[in-house]
């Protein structure tokens, strides 16, 4: 004969209780709709809106001091990373110096040369160049899930002068725009996103195309849309086109970095060619970033 | 003097929501562990499904408010796997020695499942091989490996003591 003692549950299948799981349940599930709908429906100045960035303004000193304790074990990954891979980057960056040796003292010469050209060429129709913004400097806060978003948070907002698309960058390069604005934060797109793009030229060559993210890869790119005859070199720079045509403009100031070519193919079907770009930026390590902002909107 | 059960349970959510958006790098991997979803399945397992799924939508909404992203979105996800924790437990997961383990493999690929699903309806640009293969492969492994401790730690928290409870029903089996 066997004895089996059966506990019983509050929250069992029958009675008052299932009741009560429910309700609680359906009503949570309810509220969670409201707020998708909500969110999907409200303008960026919604009350919503409003809600959303006064939560993340109360939770933000929370966030700066968790990343201040994470920043030292982030800091100590990166460089136990960095030293796996010093070895092979110890010999390919004495030949890169020896190279770069040798452009610093041609550059010289062609920013002096350059100056004059840009005096004499009058882009009256030409892109926005950098100088035309101020920047805002900010860390980065947060980093949403990177399933379905490839973004970041940054500890500056619609109160240090920023909206929603203006271009973020650091020292390396592009790292994206901004898509979504609170009062002491903002929401960037990195370029690695799927539905980032930014038109590109190839240093050298001018050949055009528009940067996105390659579909498979983590942190790879591709320059898209560009011509078979157009010539593109590996090892070519790649920088934002920052084009102007009547009153509209690129989002991107003109001549911000974004990569290296690495590799360059094409088959007899395919209208343009498959470019390969491997980003500067590495947005794996990304602590601080600059917004960019337009000088004549004005902060 | 001892601090009531659910506000430790709060405060242990809070913590998890911010090492989930500050702390964890989701980029030095393509999938990280969701320490967020582990402690709210542990908070559902160990409270029952009513606890799971509000300590779900507000970690959730936190998380949302934190990262700017979609109000809602991850609230439903995460009201809906800690209700689920809870019905395991409430049903037939109790006292079972793996029922954490369990929990947290099958509601990790559930979560992740309706995630997609439910970004992709709200139109959002998402890749199935990126989702479903390069982040949830990796982020499934890590949830596993974690799910003890992290249970140890939010029991620890919680103060669940497995007691037996008094029987008040008994079946005989002849």
């Amino acid at each position: 004969m066997t004895v089996r003692r059966i506990p019983t549950t509050p929250f069992g299948p029958r009675g008052a209780g299932a009741l009560r799981r429910r309700i609680v349940v359906g009503c949570l599930v309810l509220l969670s709709l409201v707020l998708i709908t909500l969110t999907f429906r409200g303008e960026d100045d919604g009350p919503l809106a409003g809600v959303q960035s006064a939560g993340s303004t109360v939770l933000r000193p929370f966030a700066v001091g968790f990343e201040r304790v994470a920043q030292p074990f982030r800091d100590a990954y990166a460089w136990t990373d960095s030293l796996l891979e010093a070895r092979s980057e110890a010999e390919r960056l004495r030949a890169e110096v020896r190279e770069l040796r040798a452009r610093a003292i041609q550059s010289e010469f062609a920013i002096q040369e350059n100056e004059s050209i840009r005096r004499l060429l009058d882009y009256v129709d030409g892109a926005r160049f950098p100088e035309d913004f101020d920047y805002v400097a900010s860390e980065v806060i947060t980093r949403p899930s990177p399933a379905f978003r490839q973004a970041i948070v940054i500890a500056a907002g619609s109160e240090d002068g920023i909206r929603v698309d203006d271009p973020v960058v650091n020292e390396d390069g592009l790292v994206g725009i901004v898509t979504r604005v609170a009062a002491r934060g903002a929401s960037v797109q990195l370029l690695t996103d799927q539905e980032s793009a930014a038109s590109a030229i190839v240093v050298g060559t001018g050949a055009q195309g528009i940067v996105t993210h390659a579909r498979g890869t983590r942190e790879t790119l591709v320059l898209d849309r560009v011509r078979k005859q157009d010539v593109v070199r590996r090892g070519a720079q790649v920088v934002t086109a920052g084009w102007r045509a009547g009153g509209l403009s690129s989002l991107y100031p003109r001549g911000i970095q974004i990569g290296e070519v690495t590799s360059v193919g094409h088959t007899d079907t395919d209208l343009f060619q498959q470019v390969q770009v491997e980003p500067y930026v590495d947005f794996g390590t990304l602590d601080a970033v600059l917004v960019l902002v337009p000088l004549e909107r004005g902060r | 003097m001892t601090v009531p059960s659910p506000v430790r349970g709060s405060a242990l959510l809070f913590g998890a929501v911010m090492v989930q958006a500050v702390m964890v790098p989701p980029y030095l991997l393509s999938g990280t562990p969701d320490v967020l979803l582990l402690v709210i399945v542990f908070l559902g397992l160990l409270r029952g499904s009513v606890a799971g799924a509000a300590y779900g939508f507000a970690g959730g909404l936190l998380f949302d408010l934190l990262t700017l992203e979609t109000l809602g979105v991850t609230s439903l996800v995460l009201t809906l796997a800690g209700f689920w924790a809870g019905r395991y437990t409430e049903t037939t997961g109790r006292g079972r020695r793996l029922a954490p383990l369990l929990a947290a493999a099958v509601i990790t690929i559930l979560a992740a499942l309706f995630a997609f699903l439910l970004h992709y309806l709200l139109g959002e640009e998402v890749v199935a091989r990126h989702v479903l293969v390069s982040v949830l492969v990796p982020t499934f492994v890590a949830n596993v490996v974690l799910a003890f401790p992290v249970y140890v730690l939010v029991r620890a928290a919680v103060h669940e003591r497995e007691t037996a409870e008094p029987a008040q029903k008994v079946e005989v089996f002849v």
